[in-house]
């Protein structure tokens, strides 16, 4: 085994920053007033893996925006994370450029071609590997980070608490993790559940089962969600519900009908923060750029105070009641999980 | 797994089972008509030109279930009208009034009460969707009733 190189941060008692999601400038606003340290956001187009219609901003709002955060002392992170089309390439090189003149003050990135424009054409670009890179080692960041000096690495919420302490302890590069949201129990950017069905994943069209392949339909028995015309659930007349994806359906298995992979539940790891700060984890993210901006809010209200009381006191940290049912009451499902970070199968 | 459901607060009190049975037995036309006039005067001017453009052209249902009222509208030549009652809208939403008013006071999100079922969407998603997030961009229409401080 090779070894790993000094991990400077690894000691650092500094608190995780807060990384939140803005789907439009309003969100981007809110999130900034209510304490994100900084927000991630998209162009209007198949260059970041949330394209949904009428999301992310265009040029003059991505400029206003950052103008706001910057204003206050926090950070603005452009996602730039699906993958180049072999037929037009030129789009995702544009973007890179926009952002640079834009001023972000990182690029998150998966694509190791788009990651190679901005490290040859924008050296001075703070470069993120994002999740959909898939990078679950920390010899697999290390390579990015020679290869593309990348500065930060966000993990696939497939990884054990454990796992990612050690890729924290060996890695040189911030580590940053999916600390709230819907989950994708995949290893990202590695699922063609999506494809199978649609014709389209994160990676190739910036969308996990795109919403012109949903069709919901009321009937007698309840409500039908169907993906590109295949039968994903049948939920009860008043049975809660989850968006539509293959990893998430209920299916006839061996007789049995049930969840096959995935309840539609979201991720909440606010009980496990004294450790990730313990570990050395740089930032935490929360997932959502498609939910509204009141969700943005209240979720960002939600993390600030709690990474706050445990910066403050991280011995007699405890999850606060009203916290645990804001998240809830936000929650895909209305339920909560650690994920994979205390999930015993792999 | 902690399932933690909260139900929506609710910000109006029920219609009364009559006015509800009277309210429901009115012709589309009227209310289509007034909620048309009422998207023109809070929603058109905050309407960002390529999202009217890509809203323009589809009918959409919009039913208020507690008060049994149904409107059908359109976004036709850049203004909002009533949309004729006949054939299938492109989106078909419903909702009680209560969860209205908190999407479009900005409380709450489109996606949570279409979890909990207190938001019904059927019909074109796709379309669905680029009015919600529309919406969201633009944010509260509406001031009423007061936040209590
Ligand atoms: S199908 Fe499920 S696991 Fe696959 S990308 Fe979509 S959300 Fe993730």
């Amino acid at each position: 085994m090779t070894s790993s190189p000094a991990a400077s941060h690894v000691a650092s008692p500094r608190p995780p920053r807060l990384v939140c999601p803005a789907g439009s400038l309003r969100a981007l606003t809110l999130a900034i007033d209510a304490g994100a340290d900084a927000v991630y956001i998209g162009l209007k187009d198949a260059t970041n893996a949330r394209n949904f219609a009428g999301l992310n901003f265009d040029i003059a709002q991505a400029r206003e925006g950052i103008a706001h955060a910057h204003a206050l002392g926090r950070e603005v992170l452009m996602a730039l994370n699906t993958f180049a089309d072999a037929h037009a390439p030129q789009r995702w090189w544009r973007a890179v450029d926009a952002a640079a003149g834009l001023g972000v003050d990182a690029l998150i990135c998966a694509d190791t071609a788009v990651l190679a424009y901005a490290r040859d054409h924008h050296p001075q670009l703070r470069l993120h590997l994002s999740v959909q890179a898939s990078a679950t080692t920390w010899e697999a960041i290390e390579f990015y980070r020679e290869r593309y000096g990348i500065r930060r690495a966000v993990l696939p919420r497939v990884l054990t608490l454990a796992q990612v302490e050690q890729l924290c302890r060996h890695s040189s590069v911030e580590i940053e993790v999916f600390g709230f949201g819907s989950l994708c129990v995949m290893v990202e950017g590695r699922c063609a559940l999506s494809s199978y069905v649609t014709g389209q994943s994160p990676n190739t069209a910036g969308v996990c089962s795109p919403p012109s392949a949903v069709r919901w339909t009321d009937g007698a028995d309840g409500v039908d969600a169907r993906l590109n015309g295949v039968l994903i659930d049948r939920y009860a007349p008043d049975e809660a519900r989850g968006y539509p994806t293959l990893c998430k359906g209920r299916f006839d298995v061996e007789g049995t009908r049930d969840y096959a992979l995935e309840e539609p539940t979201s991720l909440n790891t606010l009980s496990l923060l004294p450790r990730l700060t313990a570990m050395g984890v740089a930032a935490i993210k929360i997932e959502g750029r498609q939910r509204s901006p009141a969700y943005v809010e209240q979720v960002t209200r939600v993390w600030r105070a709690a990474i706050d009381a445990c910066a403050a006191q991280p011995a007699r940290f405890s999850v606060q009641p009203q916290w645990t049912t804001t998240l809830g009451r936000w929650s895909e499902g209305q339920q909560h999980t650690l994920g994979a970070y205390d999930r015993p199968w792999r | 797994m902690t399932p933690s459901a909260t139900p929506s607060h609710r910000v109006l009190p029920p219609l009364p089972p009559v006015l509800r049975e009277l309210v429901a037995r009115l012709p589309v036309h009227p209310p289509s008509h007034l909620l048309a006039l009422a998207l023109e005067r809070v929603l058109r001017p905050r309407l960002p030109a390529d999202a009217a453009a890509r809203l323009a052209g589809h009918a959409v249902d919009i039913e208020v279930r507690d008060f049994g009222l149904r409107c059908r509208v359109t976004l036709r030549d850049g203004h909002f009208r009533s949309a004729p009652a006949s054939g299938p809208a492109t989106l078909r939403i419903a909702a009680d009034a209560a969860s209205y008013l908190r999407l479009l006071r900005g409380d709450d999100d489109a996606d949570r009460l279409f979890f909990e079922r207190a938001l019904v969407m059927e019909g074109d998603t796709e379309y669905g969707l680029l009015l919600k997030n529309t919406l969201d961009a633009i944010g509260p229409l509406l001031h009423w009733p007061l936040r209590r401080a």
